[in-house]
């Protein structure tokens, strides 16, 4: 049973992780570039800004979700289990989010990349 | 890509590392926590290696917020994962710890795929970049995908 608890554990951190990374992404790209903004107006412009975008508190608490989650799925699932398979499966997420919700250009490159880095955090994890 | 910005992108890989290393180091010293005891938690922050930790995460999430500024998310994520293979690289050639030829194959994938992601260019246009201002500016936003 407690196996069926860490895996719904480890499908709510993928989730909660990868809206938060999405959020969090497109926050900034409406922020605009930092270091630019920092030349021109100072760092409390930059925090200012950053803080003032809704979608970034909203970022933050997804993440925030992902990280209690992952201290949840860790009492019920083995620390080999649930680190890797979360890890590893928020990368493929997070590809596949990025080109349906932030239009990115996900080309064939990043997917490899995904897969790649996907296996190699599963290998290195066992 | 200029070289400020690799050092940021560097940034990320290494503050995370550091700050999970001494976090997890810090909470081993103070020993197990349970869901019934939270106040605990609290106070581990008074742990110096908790409070360098902690430290060094928000500077792990500043470099990862400007990083996210100027690059796409299927840029950024991949750099993340190269703290794995710093970790092994450390324990091998820093404490002489044996690694498995698995966690070996493991870095070499890491590496590749970062290594494939980075090769190519850190922002690709969309639809809703062609409107902002801030990023139009940007060379960046002008490599060509290879």
């Amino acid at each position: 049973m407690n196996e069926i608890y860490a895996w719904a554990a480890i499908g709510v951190i993928i989730l909660a992780s990868t809206t938060g990374d999405v959020l969090l992404s497109y926050s900034m790209k409406r922020v605009g570039h930092v270091g630019e903004l920092w030349k021109r107006r100072g760092a409390l412009a930059v925090i200012g800004r950053v803080l003032a975008t809704p979608t970034f508190p909203l970022g933050l608490m997804a993440m925030g979700i992902a990280f209690y989650s992952l201290l949840f799925g860790l009492s019920w699932g083995n620390l080999s289990l649930v680190v890797p398979a979360s890890a590893s499966l928020t990368f493929v997420a997070n590809a596949v989010a990025a080109r349906i919700f932030l239009h990115e250009r996900v080309g064939r490159r990043r997917w490899i990349a995904a897969l790649l880095v996907a296996g190699g955090v599963v290998l290195m994890a066992i | 890509m200029t070289f400020r910005k690799y050092l940021v992108l560097a940034g990320i890989t290494v503050f995370s590392t550091a700050g999970d290393s001494l976090l997890a180091r810090g909470m081993k010293e103070l020993g197990g926590f349970s869901l019934h005891n939270l106040s605990g938690l609290l106070l581990a922050i008074l742990n110096p290696w908790v409070t360098a930790g902690i430290i060094l995460l928000l500077a792990f999430f500043a470099c990862y917020m400007s990083a996210l500024s100027w690059a796409d998310l299927t840029y950024v994520l991949p750099a993340t994962s190269l703290g794995y293979v710093l970790v092994a690289l450390v324990a091998h050639f820093g404490f002489h710890e044996v690694i498995s030829l698995t966690r070996w194959l493991g870095i070499a994938l890491i590496a590749a795929g970062v290594g494939s992601v980075a090769a190519g260019p850190s922002l690709t246009p969309s639809h809703q970049r062609q409107h902002s201002r801030h990023v139009s500016r940007d060379t960046v936003s002008q490599e060509v995908e290879s």
